[in-house]
């Protein structure tokens, strides 16, 4: 009897052992937290014993996080700076790793009274309205590239985003890239000194003052636009062509680019002849070295879950995949994480 | 026997005594220590900042976070210029109106009416800001504005063009939120004030009103500044609700109906994204900043009422 007990005890504890769930913490970036909770959703069910916890509190909090070690992973909508990999180094000991999962693209979005038209906008146009250079609607540099759409002599009223984001630093490295001025003047980064404009909260403060504001521009992320059904604008790629954002348009970006090996690199302004130029990859940080052994596992074997099956789960949710040879790099790479 | 039972009695009560004085001491001392603990956190929390800037952080009007130059000037004015516009609006407003539900009001109706002024304390302020997007600015565009524009459009305040969100849309949206707290406190400091005071003053001939102007108020005086600061304070602090309709441009202008900042709404919008510790510790001075402007204001407004009250006697 003594045995029989003891041994259904062993089995107990035998078998709550191989239910143990295991926890992974991650904290960052807002913009792919739909991607990623989905994907962590999904990856719970296929493995029941392991928890994916991810927070979107935002790209700076999550490269805070991962930086102080209180998540085992990170994610970001810019990549980190060097001085940002230094202090991960000094403070953990180990390189922190970049992982691509989709591509985000930033788009013009306007209210100009009885124009339904999607605007053709060259480079020139989208940077001279984002310094207060080009302010009249009917400006040549507009007006030139859209045959046929009336616009009218008002004035135009910039609305940007008034808090830090991803999406202003896709699109403020966008304009750096294609003009000096803006370089000079603003540069790059999720918030900036802007020259002009109005600042509105989130993705939907932006839309909410534009449908507010006559003759008014701003940008908001692609997802955003499309699932708001908005009207947004073309914008003029390097290669000349105007492109309309696209799942497609906005992979070609990341196929048009030559990938460092530490995939920290912007494509905007993407010489790809299809490419849409105002377009980002988001980041998972990962810590090289992971001393607790079991996560190490569970978060390669999430990696490498996100680059194959995963990758189909993007477009249902207006995420753009990877293109294939970024997977294959990115593949690689898994194998230094342990 | 009994002497020594009564003796025993006391001691316990005084042994209670003892207690409660050192409980409500502890409570005291807890809120004043978070208080220390936090302006310690913000002074040690903007180390660099404070060297590097030093008053210069108070006086430039340069936000810039990729050149990584702070300066909090136009976050002081928004905030300086939205809390006094909705104090502007919200002491007349709420004190008339605790006025007329304690003195004038029949008991019923002020009972309901105070019910309902309260609830407008317990709503969220992310509804404030969105009533002030989809019903306070369409109305301020199509109605106020204009009208302020034709009778005051020469004063530079009121000039330069309105885009909707502005200082002025978040000073009404905040006066709008403040007006519950001066109501609320107000009303129970009116209706303390001692009857036989009132009855004094009639019987003396004076009317109603004459009684509630020199005799009521005059004595809730002290308890009306207080909902005065509650209000300010809960004005300075606002963030979510400010932010929807201030236009977030840190850019002095001379023009209520321009877009603005406040020092609660920069720290909200900035902090999550904030990655270089110096864009941090700017922040955090921000916090600095805000927490010294509060108690530079309150402090005015004590100055301010301790010499009103001393005319008030003479």
């Amino acid at each position: 009897m003594k045995r029989v007990i003891s041994f259904a005890i062993l089995g107990l504890a035998a078998a709550a052992m191989s239910f143990a769930q295991i926890n992974v913490t991650g904290a960052g970036a807002t913009f792919p937290y739909p991607m990623y909770s989905k994907w962590f959703d999904e990856y719970h069910k296929a493995n029941p014993n392991i928890q994916i916890n991810y927070q979107s509190i935002g790209s700076g909090g999550g490269i805070k996080q991962v930086t102080e070690g209180t998540v085992d992973f990170g994610a970001s909508d810019g990549p980190m700076s060097d001085d940002n990999i230094k202090e991960f180094h000094d403070k953990r000991g180990t390189n922190i790793l970049h992982f691509p999962t989709v591509l985000g693209a930033d788009v013009p979005t306007y209210n100009i009274p009885g124009v339904t038209a999607e605007l053709n906008f060259t480079q020139d146009a989208l940077a001279g309205i984002f310094l207060g250079k080009v302010t009249k609607w009917n400006d040549p540099a507009i007006t030139g590239p859209n045959p046929g759409v009336k616009l009218p002599s008002a004035d135009i009223i910039v609305v940007h985003r008034s808090d830090a984001s991803g999406t202003t630093f896709i699109w403020t490295d966008y304009l750096s890239k294609i003009s000096p001025e803006w370089l000079m003047k603003a540069g790059r980064g999720p918030a900036v000194s802007w020259p002009v404009g109005l600042g509105g909260k989130g993705n939907e403060g932006v839309s909410g003052q534009i449908k507010q504001t006559l003759n008014s521009i701003g940008y908001v992320e692609l997802i955003y636009a499309r699932q708001t059904k908005m009207t947004y604008g073309k914008v003029r790629n390097k290669s000349g062509a105007f492109i309309k954002a696209e799942l497609a348009s906005v992979s070609a970006a990341a196929a048009g680019v030559t990938m460092p090996d530490d995939f920290r690199v912007s494509i905007t302004d993407s010489p790809a002849k299809t490419a849409y130029p105002v377009t980002s990859f988001t980041w998972l940080l990962v810590p090289e070295e992971i001393k607790d052994k079991q996560k190490a596992k569970v978060i390669t074997d999430f990696l490498k879950w996100m680059l194959g099956p995963g990758q189909k789960m993007t477009e249902a949710l207006d995420f753009a995949q990877l293109p294939a040879p970024v997977v294959a790099k990115e593949l690689k790479a898994v194998a230094k994480v342990h | 026997m009994e002497v020594s039972a009564g003796r025993s009695l006391g001691h316990r009560l005084h042994a209670g005594d003892a207690v409660a004085y050192s409980i409500t001491m502890v409570a005291a001392g807890s809120i004043l220590l978070v208080t220390v603990l936090l302006v310690y956190y913000l002074w040690v929390g903007s180390e660099i900042t404070r060297h590097k800037f030093g008053f210069g952080f108070i006086t430039s009007q340069v936000w810039d976070p990729v050149a990584e130059q702070y300066g909090a000037l136009p976050f002081i004015f928004g905030t300086v210029a939205t809390a006094g516009l909705a104090l502007l609006i919200s002491v007349p407003l709420g004190v008339g109106a605790a006025i007329f539900l304690a003195e004038l009001a029949p008991r019923r109706l002020s009972s309901s009416m105070t019910f309902l002024i309260e609830l407008l304390a317990a709503v969220p302020s992310v509804i404030y800001g969105l009533l002030g997007i989809f019903l306070l600015i369409p109305a301020l565009q199509s109605y106020v504005v204009p009208a302020l524009k034709a009778v005051f459009g020469w004063l530079p305040i009121f000039a330069g063009p309105f885009y909707g969100v502005s200082i002025f849309s978040a000073g009404i949206v905040l006066s709008i939120m403040t007006v519950p707290f001066i109501v609320s406190v107000s009303r129970e400091v009116l209706l303390v004030v001692p009857t036989d005071q009132r009855e004094a003053s009639l019987s003396l001939g004076a009317t109603t009103w004459e009684t509630t102007w020199k005799v009521v108020l005059p004595y809730a005086r002290r308890g009306i500044y207080g909902s005065i600061f509650l209000a300010l304070a809960r004005a300075l602090g606002e963030t979510m609700a400010v932010t929807m309709v201030i236009g977030n441009t840190p850019k002095l202008q001379s023009s209520l109906l321009a877009p603005g900042h406040t020092i609660a709404a920069a720290i909200a919008s900035e902090f999550a994204e904030a990655t270089s510790d110096t864009y941090l510790q700017a922040l955090t001075e921000l916090g600095l900043v805000l927490f010294a402007l509060t108690i530079i204001l309150n402090g005015l407004a004590q100055l301010l009422i301790l010499t009103t009250g001393s005319r008030v006697k003479a």
